[in-house]
């Protein structure tokens, strides 16, 4: 059904912060998605003006569901129509499940890295609940390890879930939670030397954000001698 | 580095070939974001979700993730869709 677009329409709409909106929508026929997939979303005005975004699936499994996480970016044209003004029962177009390369499957052997920044965070929930709901033998034949950075605490997505089901480390940008051992910064070489696995040949590194932050982060793991065959990196926009 | 068709520069908003996952499906019944694909202008040979993509008003652009050089634009018509791929060599599925 990839090929297509299918009308989906918004079952349920949850907060998830401030600035940031889940979104589930039912689409007749949608199934088979992999975590980490992403879906495009097209949004129809009345007067005929046509917009499509790409929203990586936050979560996958239940058949004919999709579960969305967006981010309102100020002044964007479509995520503050989606985090602000949707409501239960409105329709719009989607097609997917896509991409097979920036996934994770339980089948998959090995250790993994996660690093999101921001939103990016969404694609890379998804495997951490594919993981967990596989059960305890896959999380045992794939360690995975997720370092989260986010601008203060509020404005983390998912954090019970997450804290609950991986060995997570929270990297604030902006402001931190009183008494914080590391200050308000940027990720650095040497938060990836502390909290990210060492290269490995069986480590995959899945990196998911703004551009300019996979950008920072893909280049901080490449110097600390990780394999680029082996870091996946899904850049989701925004100027430098 | 990189230009937009229209001559803007589009840095910022690079994506990955991950992103041409959705505009291909509507040419290739195949995920040709798995595939390798060979770079036409430096030989270089890397998986398509690997390139480096801008979104256009015009349509879909992607470059080689090292020369630069474009690989292929997608281009949505009320009629279709078309891809042109001059950019590159081969695609190994
Ligand atoms: C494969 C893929 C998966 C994605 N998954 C998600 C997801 O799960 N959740 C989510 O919230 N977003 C996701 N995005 C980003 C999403 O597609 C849109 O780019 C984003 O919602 C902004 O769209 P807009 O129409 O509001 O802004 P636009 O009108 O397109 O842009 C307005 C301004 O904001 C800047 N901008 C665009 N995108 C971003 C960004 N991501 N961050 C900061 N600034 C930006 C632009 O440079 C421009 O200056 C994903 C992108 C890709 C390619
Ligand atoms: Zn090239």
């Amino acid at each position: 059904m990839t090929e297509q677009w299918h009308v989906a329409q918004v079952v349920g709409t949850t907060p998830v912060t401030a600035s940031a909106r889940a979104v589930t929508l039912a689409v007749p026929g949608f199934a088979g998605a992999v975590a980490g997939q992403h879906v495009d979303v097209r949004l129809t005005a009345p007067d005929g003006y046509q917009a499509a975004r790409s929203y990586s699936l936050a979560a996958v499994g239940a058949d004919e569901r999709v579960e969305l996480a967006v981010d309102r970016v100020p002044d964007g044209e479509v995520s503050p129509y989606l985090v602000d003004e949707l409501r239960v029962g409105d329709r719009m177009e989607v097609r997917g499940p896509l991409g097979g390369w920036f996934v994770w499957r339980p089948e998959d052997v090995g250790p993994v890295q996660l690093v999101a920044g921001g939103s990016g965070i969404v694609p890379l929930a998804a495997m951490v609940r594919a993981r967990r709901d596989a059960g305890p033998e896959v999380a045992a034949r794939a360690p995975f390890r997720l370092l989260y950075s986010v601008r203060t605490p509020q404005d983390a997505f998912f954090a019970d879930e997450l804290e609950a089901a991986v060995d997570l480390t929270w990297a604030y940008t902006r402001r931190t939670p009183p008494g914080w051992p590391r200050p308000a910064r940027r990720l650095d070489a040497a938060d990836l030397a502390a909290s990210t696995f060492a290269p490995s040949d069986d480590l995959t590194v899945l990196v998911c954000g703004p551009t300019a932050f996979v950008e920072t982060v893909a280049g901080l793991l490449l110097e600390a001698g990780h394999d680029p065959a082996r870091v996946k990196t899904e850049r989701f926009g925004g100027a430098s | 580095m990189t230009e937009s068709p229209d001559g803007g520069a589009l840095d910022g908003n690079a994506l990955d070939g991950n992103a041409l996952a959705g505009p291909l499906a509507a040419v290739y019944a195949f995920d040709v974001t798995r595939a390798l694909a060979r770079c036409a202008h430096c030989g270089d040979v890397s998986v398509v979700a690997c390139a480096v993509v801008f979104v256009t008003a015009m349509g879909t652009v992607a470059r080689c993730r090292e020369c630069g050089e474009v690989l292929l634009v997608v281009v949505g018509t009320p009629t279709g869709t078309s891809v042109a791929a001059r950019g590159v060599a081969w695609v190994r599925a």
